[in-house]
């Protein structure tokens, strides 16, 4: 039996975008020099929406964007039960020596973070990489990779499997677990 | 879909539509990589590849290579003339030593028509076909659809005319049957000696007159005049032949319309085609080179990554 409940409501989410999007202002100023990257495939919308904020917030409307995509650098090639099939990447302006945010939507083993860190080396050397997520799914960390920025720090289970829904009129985010019998 | 239906690349024939879509899509990826200051991808670091050639290459064979270094695989080359084959040794004998060293892939190109698919049933690897023959060169006519989809978007409904010897051609079978599952429309031309007979049960027009198949085609791709494997002559002379199928400037003046150039190479400048067609802004060999190493990476990256999925 699954149980599916919400953990974030459209509110919510939209605050802790704001949060997020004033936290990094502090750090990063006007982002002259920072570039937002969202990894493929289920961080490019909430990398959007946060880039979107920021030039608001910022006033700078030429904040940098990028998608990457790490397929071709995960470690679970030729080990799992399905082919891996890539993404696009789109990276049209050289990371070399600018600070570079890395945006998720749920930060879980690591494995995937850890791969984009390797992908993003063959685009250049940026001065600085940090990573933002908008769920950090503590205790289930295969790797030692932490979220310089997080949304909402959540506990769950490995069974357990998180949803961020972030294209529609109504973002929510989801929990689903097994119901124990 | 997101696997290929086949564990080898034996040929176009057994690959569904879905399929050459999935490689094109694939190959999007792989030639934005291959344009970047770091042309090179982990993805199959731990894979063992060896280029087995049992007939000369110069085009293909550094194709795949550069595609297996671009993707981190290691690779062994072999050639026929410097090897035990000459000692007479078995094509199972020779690729079954190889394999027992810890070979994961076999790209092989052999003269004789259905060496992969035998190799494929008698060996414990993954096999993709570099040429067998007379018979198919898969990753060739996959590459050549590509050119032609990265030209026009699609090939639904396009007009092709393939040019030359068709009876000894392995790159117009595998292009004919490629053509035809992504929707183009084929015309084959050439002297009636160089048409085998029944090719409209693949579904093409024969057309013997250069001049009309040009009228009708966006894409004309010339093949070159395979002597090695004539045994007979087929046609009275390579002037002659030059006289009747060879593409020229002043032909294509005369036509007066814009037509795409191919061809799969070797060239031979003044037979088939002319140095200045050959070189003209409507030819699109070179690019058909480029897409050659996006393509085959396309190709082994997603044969390898599904070694390990169960049928």
């Amino acid at each position: 039996m699954k149980n599916k409940r919400p953990i974030l409501d459209s509110t919510q989410i939209d605050i802790s975008l704001h949060r997020l999007a004033l936290e990094l202002h502090e750090e990063h100023g006007d982002f002259s020099n920072t570039a937002i990257i969202g990894l493929q495939p289920r961080g490019i919308n909430l990398a959007k929406s946060i880039h979107g904020l920021l030039q608001e917030i910022s006033g700078n409307e030429d904040i940098k964007f990028g998608e990457l995509d790490s397929t071709f650098y995960r470690d679970d090639f030729r080990r799992g039960d399905k082919v891996l099939i890539p993404n696009s990447i789109e990276l049209p302006f050289s990371i070399e020596g600018m600070n570079v945010i890395l945006v998720d939507d749920v930060l879980y083993t690591g494995r995937s973070v850890r791969s984009a860190l390797n992908a993003l080396t063959d685009f250049g050397r940026p001065n600085r990489t940090e990573l933002l997520v908008l769920i950090d799914r503590k205790y289930n960390r295969e790797l030692p990779i932490q979220p310089d920025y997080t949304g909402e720090a959540v506990d769950t289970r490995t069974k357990d499997r998180v949803l961020v829904e972030l294209d529609g009129n109504d973002p929510i985010v989801w929990i689903v677990t097994e119901e124990k019998k | 879909m997101s696997t290929l239906s086949t564990k080898h690349l034996l040929g176009i024939e057994q690959l569904t539509r879905a399929d050459i879509e999935l490689i094109f899509e694939t190959a999007d990826n792989f030639k934005t990589i291959i344009n970047r200051p770091i042309k090179k991808v982990p993805s199959l670091r731990d894979v063992t590849i060896a280029n087995i050639f049992f007939e000369n290459s110069t085009r293909t064979r550094v194709s795949f290579e550069l595609a297996e270094k671009r993707l981190s695989a290691d690779t062994v080359n072999f050639s026929s003339s410097s090897s035990s084959v000459s000692k007479g040794e078995t094509l199972i004998d020779t690729v079954n030593n190889i394999l027992s060293m810890k070979v994961d892939m076999v790209v092989m190109r052999h003269p004789a028509p259905g060496a992969a698919m035998f190799l494929a049933e008698h060996v414990d690897a993954q096999v993709v076909n570099a040429g067998d023959g007379t018979h198919e060169h898969p990753t060739q006519a996959l590459l050549d659809a590509y050119s032609m989809r990265e030209k026009f978007g699609s090939l639904e409904g396009k007009n092709v005319i393939i040019v030359g010897d068709i009876l000894h051609s392995r790159v117009a079978l595998s292009n004919i049957l490629c053509l035809r599952k992504l929707g183009a429309k084929v015309k084959v031309c050439g002297p009636p000696t160089l048409i085998p007979k029944y090719i409209e049960e693949l579904g093409v027009e024969v057309e013997y007159d250069l001049d009309k198949a040009l009228q009708w085609c966006d894409v004309a791709n010339m093949l070159r005049i395979q002597l090695e494997r004539q045994d007979i002559k087929y046609f009275p002379s390579l002037r002659e032949y030059q006289m009747q199928y060879g593409l020229t400037t002043n032909r294509l003046e005369r036509i007066g319309k814009e037509i795409t150039i191919m061809h799969p190479g070797p060239i031979n400048r003044g037979v088939e085609i002319s140095s200045e067609v050959a070189d003209s802004t409507n030819s699109i060999i070179l690019e058909q080179v480029e897409n050659g190493v996006a393509v085959r990476m396309a190709v082994l990256y997603l044969l390898a990554g599904q070694a390990n999925v169960d049928e």
